[in-house]
Parts: structure tokens; sequence; C-alpha cells
């Protein structure tokens, strides 16, 4: 029985709070070196062209304007851009860090302005004359595999960037001819801007005495920029430090690394000064890579009991100019996770990665994950439309049973553990759906649009293992803890995991505390800095606590059990007969007991020689996942749409979500709740768009549609556990989880709000504008 | 230009561009880097501060226009760690934040709101904060930790 209360599963309020709440937190922006400089960029107003002359005298001439850099300046002193999973010879791409004489996006970097200060290099960035020939340029994916399209890349044959072929199984075939139906799909998951709230920033500082590089950067992933600005540059890694300060929101467009955190480190090195830059809105949404970008073109076999027999078809993923850091992988999860929480018997869909002239796209919140949810969700919906089932009752016979985990899918992937029917059955109740489907009924007698929807759905969370991971990434897929007690019992933990928002620093002080029962508060967690931090990988793909939480705790149990050692010897009493009680070591039988700060205490004076054991009470760890997770759930939620207007109201939401052992509540709900208006912005507002000649047309906040306070009611969380065997916490990530069930769901409900009025399909998102018109056209 | 403001209660005399920004002026000249940029466009919220009281988006206005006036920044909300605000204090109890990027403008924008209507609706508050985005929270916990501040301030009268 331990002493101290446990932290774990409680609502622990977060330590990162009070320096935030009171504007006293540094982001990468706030921060100020003597005689710092200041970049700004020139960049691409054109979609595609050859650059004919680049003019910067005028700028150069500005008193104050310290050096304007081309591509030219570059030249033979530094790599392509970082990438770690790059398309095979042929359709691989060259990525300078400026235009190296073409330019494929509106938005690339041509020039870099360096200035005394902010103004200044903005003002003296306009001056720089830039002359474009325009060549044609190809923007939609679907036309960009046209044989006869515009090529991005002129040496290459097609437009196509990885093509992983369908398997052709004659298993689908197979199947298919056996269907009692089959329902045709093409869907749209639009571009989406990730839109953290901080924008991207660097800061670089070369010192030439010890001949280091201090690189600040908003990223998600302080030790991969670290490797690559070395790759890069040529700059020796032990010779660089990235620091990760306050970074504001990454939803994985801080994943990879950029042409402007090499170019800063390469201005400050030439010019003996710091240098920073920080993105304005506008260079944030045409130059921080996007996310989404699909064309689903997907076939599903059904049987007229709802079964879903096999599914195929192509997945087009639209990469942009040039394969980004994770690029064109991105899309091999969608088919992956296309069978989503039920068993098809065969999948046999292919995925085109095709290059178009716009900002290229890489992870976004979910990263192929929810592109599959969508479709396979819009599967289920079909089916049910088809066989005139409830489309929860089709879900329900699809469902891959409980006790069948571990489970294999047909697309390969091994689901850890799962209980679909206890999600949904928790979630019908809660949503009250047979209720809610009589006051439907009800309301569509009165001619009121009322629509229901469901979503149940799974995610891949907790990478790892390291077999999925590039090469070139040089590190695997796992992750780095290091516990340190000082002589005091106080503890300080370094994780590899660099969070942004996710709340890791109390969640890791959660664990300690509980482990050696100290207080929360005696507890510090160190992270984003690779001088502070043993190897790391980074914070994204729902891994923080899944992965980065389990090296943390395998160093606690290392250090309890150097520590039980110790007490044992202090206490003259064998290790086997000590154990902790969660406040002091105890010996077995009799009323000899250590406090922990008392081990912690002896462990550091080492008067006493302990056999085999070394001063001090620290361990690092580093944890291999052999598998990844498969949180899961159940969502529901209810709209209704004003017919003249075509304006949506959401009435309801109720999120019913598994991700196994929960550390803390409160910061799990918060999760949940971004993580389902973020995946709802997608189903109602959001979208990147871009003109036939390449022209982004959503590059301000008043152009690209966010979604805002008043646009949502109260959401109701509620959950199952189902922990999983791979952690020896049981957690199984939560970042991702209501992205990817809220899409569906809100979808779900927007087309059975419509279908009585003949609206059969609409792609996101769904805009008043956008629902008015359909309602129009099925009108007539 | 000459200026010369109030700002978290200290006197300021500057001489600035006539163009340089409030928000600017008050990151980079006075190095209160509390207020964020978040959209440059009025959207965001991010830059909001208090201008003789009222909640204002301090990313389109000029630093010359606050000439002869307060302002109040995120910073001159509470005196130290001991005396927060309460709805500093609510943003705190209700994880009304995550990266913590909109969290000052939020919190400048809603105390503003407390201080007109002390008891406001969700629906009130929703409303009230549509010109702050925050892309991490969802707003549902930011809705929660303004509750929470009004709560204290029922207490309190
Ligand atoms: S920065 Fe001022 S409103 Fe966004
Ligand atoms: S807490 Fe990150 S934007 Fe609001």
């Amino acid at each position: 029985m331990p002493v101290r209360p446990v932290s774990v599963g409680e609502r622990i309020k977060r330590r990162e709070d009070p320096r935030l709440i009171r504007g006293l937190a540094s982001y990468t922006d706030d921060l100020k070196l003597h005689g710092g400089l200041y970049a700004s960029f020139v960049r691409s107003d054109y979609a595609a062209g050859r650059i004919e002359r680049i003019e910067a005298s005028r700028a150069l001439s500005r008193p104050g304007v310290v050096a304007v850099y081309t591509f030219e300046d570059l030249r033979g002193t530094v790599g392509r851009t970082p990438c770690v999973a790059r398309p095979e010879a042929g359709r691989d791409a060259e990525h300078p860090l400026l235009a190296d004489g073409r330019v494929r996006w509106v938005g690339q970097p041509i020039a870099v302005v360096v200035a005394e200060d902010r103004y200044l290099a903005r003002d003296a960035a306009l001056d720089v004359a830039v002359e474009i020939s325009p060549t044609p340029a190809v923007v939609d994916p679907r036309a960009a595999l046209a044989p006869d399209a515009p090529r991005v890349y002129a040496d290459h044959a097609d437009n196509i960037a990885l093509h992983v072929p369908a398997t052709g199984g004659p298993e689908v075939q197979k199947l298919f001819a056996e269907a009692d139906g089959v329902v045709r799909l093409e869907l749209l998951n639009q571009r989406l801007a990730p839109v953290s709230m901080e924008g991207r920033a660097v800061l670089a500082h070369w010192d030439e005495g010890p001949q280091r590089l201090t690189l600040w950067t908003s990223t998600q992933v302080p030790h991969l920029v670290k490797q690559s600005v070395a790759q890069c540059l040529g700059i020796a890694e032990i010779r660089i430090r990235v620091i990760a300060p306050e970074v504001g929101g990454g939803f994985g467009a801080k994943i990879p690394v950029y042409a402007e955190e090499c170019l800063l480190p390469w201005i400050s090195r030439k010019l003996r000064r710091p240098v920073k830059w920080s993105e304005t809105r506008t260079e944030n949404l045409l130059g921080t890579t996007h996310g989404r970008g699909h064309v689903h073109e997907i076939e599903a076999a059904y049987r007229k009991n709802g079964e879903l027999l096999a599914l195929r078809g192509r997945v087009i993923s639209d990469v942009g100019a040039y394969p980004s850091f994770f690029g064109a992988s991105i899309a091999t999860f969608t088919p992956l996770m296309m069978p989503g929480c039920y068993h098809p018997k065969a999948i046999d869909v292919e995925v085109v990665c095709v290059y178009t002239n716009t900002m290229a796209t890489d992870a976004y919140r979910g990263a192929g994950r929810p592109e599959a949810a969508y479709t396979v969700e819009r599967v289920m919906d079909e089916i049910a439309a088809a066989t005139g089932l409830d489309p929860v009752e089709v879900r329900r016979r699809n469902f891959i049973p409980k006790d069948a985990f571990p489970f294999t899918t047909a697309t390969g992937a091994i689901y850890d553990s799962g209980d679909y029917e206890l999600a949904l059955a928790k979630a019908l109740e809660r949503f009250d759906y047979a209720g809610a489907r009589a006051r439907q009924a009800k309301a569509r007698a009165e001619g009121r649009l009322v629509g229901i929807g469901v979503a149940t759905f799974t995610e891949i969370c907790g990478l790892g293992p390291s077999t999925g991971a590039s090469p070139i990434q040089r590190t695997g897929s796992w992750e780095s803890g290091v516990v340190r007690v000082e002589p005091t019992g106080n503890v300080v933990i370094t994780t590899g995991v660099s969070p942004h928002g996710q709340g890791q620093e109390t969640a890791f002080a959660q664990l300690a505390a509980d482990a050696f029962g100290i207080d929360v508060n005696d507890v510090e967690v160190l992270h984003g800095d690779t001088d502070v931090v043993t190897h790391g990988v980074g914070t994204f793909g729902s891994r923080g606590l899944v992965v980065g939480g389990t090296a943390v705790h395998m160093a606690l149990e290392k250090v309890l059990a150097k520590a039980s050692r110790i007490a044992a010897h202090l206490l003259d009493a064998k290790p086997e007969q000590v154990h902790f009680d969660g406040e002091s070591f105890r010996v077995a039988q009799s009323d000899r007991k250590l406090g922990f700060r008392q081990v912690a205490e002896a462990a550091h004076l080492w008067n006493v020689p302990i056999p085999g054991e070394e001063p001090g009470l620290e361990a690092v760890a580093r944890f291999e996942p052999t598998g990844t997770t498969f949180p899961f759930g159940t969502h529901f939620c209810e709209v209704e749409i004003d017919a003249d207007t075509g304006e949506l109201e959401l009435i309801r939401y109720v999120a019913v979500d598994d991700a196994g052992r929960i550390v803390n509540p409160l910061l799990a709900d918060g999760q949940r709740l971004g993580g389902i208006v973020q995946g709802l912005g997608q189903a109602l507002c959001e979208e990147v768009v871009y003109d036939e000649s390449g022209q982004l047309l959503t590059a301000t906040l008043l152009d690209y549609a966010l979604p805002k306070a008043q646009m949502f009611p109260r959401i109701e969380l509620d959950s199952t556990c189902t922990p999983t065997q791979l952690n020896p916490l049981g957690a199984k990530g939560i970042g991702e989880l209501g992205t990817i069930g809220s899409t569906p769901c809100l979808v779900s409900a927007a087309l059975d709000a419509l279908r009585p009025r003949g609206v059969t399909h609409l792609d996101m998102p769904m805009k008043p504008e956008r629902i008015w018109r359909a309602l129009q056209e099925a009108a007539r | 230009m000459k200026l010369s403001l109030t700002v978290n209660g200290k006197a300021q005399e500057r001489d600035v561009e006539p163009r340089m920004l409030l928000v600017h002026f008050l990151r980079e000249t006075l190095g209160l880097t509390g207020t964020h940029v978040g959209c440059e466009t009025t959207i965001c919220g991010a830059c909001t501060v208090h201008l003789d009281g009222r909640a204002v988006k301090s990313c389109t206005i000029f630093a010359v226009q606050a000439d002869g006036r307060a302002v109040t920044t995120i910073e001159g909300l509470a005196s130290d760690a001991d005396h927060l605000h309460p709805v500093q204090k609510g943003f705190w109890e209700e994880h009304g934040l995550q990266c913590g990027y909109c969290t000052p403008g939020m919190i400048m924008t809603t105390a503003a709101l407390l201080e007109s209507n002390p008891d406001p609706s969700e629906r009130e508050i929703r409303h009230a904060i549509d010109g702050n985005i925050c892309r991490c929270t969802g707003y549902q916990q930011i809705v929660n930790a303004v509750q929470h501040a009004a709560q204290v301030g029922k207490g309190r009268r």
C-alpha cells in the first residue's frame, strides 16, 4: 500500500502554465542576442518559371542592409534541403535552399536579405527585383497525372514522386465478383494548412571562438534538426546545439527541417553575427508544409447483410513541389489504415504521390490516417444507404471482435488491443442514439434538415518500431529518457520528446513523483535542447507519452533498483529483502527503513563504498517499441442545416475514446477536445486554395478559415480503457485521436441531413455556399 | 515621433517611427514579449492588450496611436506569481491552454469581458473570444477557464 497518494490517473494541473499565463515564457522570436541581425526572404510570385535576373543593388544601398544572398552565394557550400524520406532515383528531386534558377511554387525562397532590424529587412526585401519568365504550372494532382501535363521537374518522365502499386491480388477480384453490391466513391481530402499559432522562427548564432553553432528554432524535433543542419552545412554535429524553446504549436508542420533552418546558420557563420527570422502568417501559409491533399478513388464490395468484403482503388497524394522531410512516405499510411475497425478480407489500394506546383505537403495531425478513416467511414455510410441498414449496425457487423486481438489486418497492420463494441455501446447510450433518431424523424417530418453522424475509428500511434524509420534519419523511432536524482532527492528528468503544448513536463513529473514518492513540484523536466538532452527524436505521431514516457519510466525503474541496492547495503540487508513502499525502502519483517531522500543523499556522499556500485543516482534509458499502438473510439454528432442558406449548425457532439491507460485525464481531455475541433475544422471550413496558375488564394487568415469558438457546442467526452501490452504504462497515445474521428463524423451527419433532399455526395469543407449549391442542384 | 504613454503602470517616453505597430513597440522596444503576433491581420487576437481598459488588437494600430494613453499587457496583469488575476487562475485551473501562444491574448480579451460582464453565459464567452483563435484547445477549456474566473468573482462580491 503506497503511503502517498498516487498522481498518475489524477487531473493534475500543469506546471508549464504559470510562465505561460503571465507572458513570461520565451518563444524563439522573443529572444534577442547582442548584435543580432534580422533576415527577410524574397519569395517567388510565380508557381513555375525561370529566374532571369535578380537585382539587389537597391536593397543593398539602403543604410543598415548588411547583405543579400542568392543561390549563387551558396553554390557548392551547402547541401540540399533536408529530407529523410526521399523518393527513388528518377523520382527524387533536388530542393535547394534558395531557388537555383527555377521556381516551382509561389512562396519559394529566392533570396534572403539581412539587415539591422525587422522593418528594414522587410523594406529591403521589397527592393530586390526578381525577373521570372513564367512557365506552365500544374496545380491539381489529377491533372498532373495526364501524359501531357506540364512537368514540375523537366527531367522527370512524369510528375510521379512515389508509386506503390496495388498488389493485384486475385483474392480482391474474387470478392468483388462474389459481392451483392459495389460502392464507388471519389473522395477529396482537401489540402489543409496546419497553422500553429506561433509561426516558424529561427535564431542562429555561430560563435567563432568555440566554433559552435547555437540554433534556436520552433521545431518538434531538435535532434533531427541538429543532424540535418550538420549534413546540409557540413558542420560536425558536435559543433551544433539546437534549442527548441517554448514552441507555439506544431501539428506536424514543425517536423520538417526547412531551408530557413539551414540558411540562417549559414548566414550567421558568414557574417559572424546572430541572425533571426520569424515568418509572417502569409509566409506560413505559403511556405510551411501543408497537410492532407488526397484524392481517393475507392470501390468497396459488400454483402446484403452489410458486410464489407474488400476495398480496391487508388490514393492520389499531392506532395507539392518537392519531397519534404517525410513527404511522400506519409501517404503510405493511408492504405495501411484503410481497414479501420473492420476486417475486410482483402484490400488492394495503390498509392500515387504526385508533384504539383504548390507548397510541399507533409505531416499534419494524424498524417495519412485521417484520410484513411474518412474514406472507410464514408464507405460504411454508403453501404448503409445501399442496404437500407442503420449506419451503426453496418459498423457493428464489421467490427473486429474483441477476442480477436492482437489482430493482423488485411494490410498487415498488427492491432495491439481493442474493444470497439464497448466504445460504441457507451457512445450510443451517452448520445441517446435511439432518442436522437426519433427526434430526427420528427424534424424530418417538419421538413427540417437534421442529420446524425457516426464514426468508429482506429489509428496507429506510438511510432516505432525503428524498422519503419528511414536510414537517412540516422536515428530510429525509439526515445530517450534520463533520470537524475540530486543529493537532496529532487529529480531532474530529461526527455528526447520535445513537447509544444502537450503537457509532458507535468505528465513525466507525475511518473517520477509516483515512482519516488516525492512531490510533483520537486521534479524538473527538461527537453528541447540537444546539449542537455541525450539523443532523442521528438514529439509527433502521439508518441510523447507512449514512447518518451516509457523511456522515462524505464529510467525511473533503473534508478529505483540502484537506490534499492544502496538502501539494502545501508540497512544491512540483502537487496531482495528490501522493497520500496512508495516513500521508504523497507526491510521485510523489520522496522528498518530509509526514506527516498536519505538514500539519495547517501548515494552522493559515498563515504561508504558499496561493492559493485558507483556513486550517484542517475540512469539513461531508451525505449524501442516492439509494435505500434492502435487507440480507437466512437464519435456521434447531430447537425441541423438551414435549407435556405446552407448553414450547418453543430448541435451535439459526443466522443468516446480509448487511448489505453491515462496518466493525466486533464491533459488527455485537452488533447481530445483540441483534436476534435481541429478535425471539425477540416470538415467545416478549412481549405488551402490555389488558383489554376498556382497563386495561393488563402494566404492570410482572412481567407483561410480556421475554427472559431462560436462554431461549437460543448463537446461531451467519455472513454473506455483497453490498455496496450506494448509498453509498461499501458498508454496508447492520444494526440491525433480526436482529429481522426471528428472529420468523418461530421461529414456523416451532414450527408445524413442532406440525403432526403437527394444530396448523396459533397466534398469537404461543408461551407454554407457549397451545401446551398448542392441543395439547389439536387432540387433541379 | 515622440511617444509618451503608460505601459503596465509605468510612464514610457520613446522616439518611434510613425509606422511602428503597437505590438512591435511593446515587444521590440520595451521587451514585453508576452504579447504575441499570430496573424498581423486582426483575426487571431494573439496580440490583444488593454488600451485605456479596453481590449484591442495591437497588431493593427500604430504605437503613436497610443500616445497619452494607458496600455496594459499580459505582463502587467499580475504583480507577481502569488497574485494572479482571476482569469489567469482560471486558465491554470481549467487547462485553458496548451502551447500557450494564443493565451496572453485570450486572457486579455476575457479579462476585459469580465470587467463589463462579470457573469457571462457560455454563449457570451464564445462570442467574446470569437476574435481570438486558439489552434490547440478547441476552446472548451478556455470557456471553462472564464467561467471559473467568473465564479471566483461572484464569490468575492
Ligand atoms: S496578430 Fe493581431 S490579431 Fe493576430
Ligand atoms: S494554446 Fe496553443 S494556440 Fe491556444
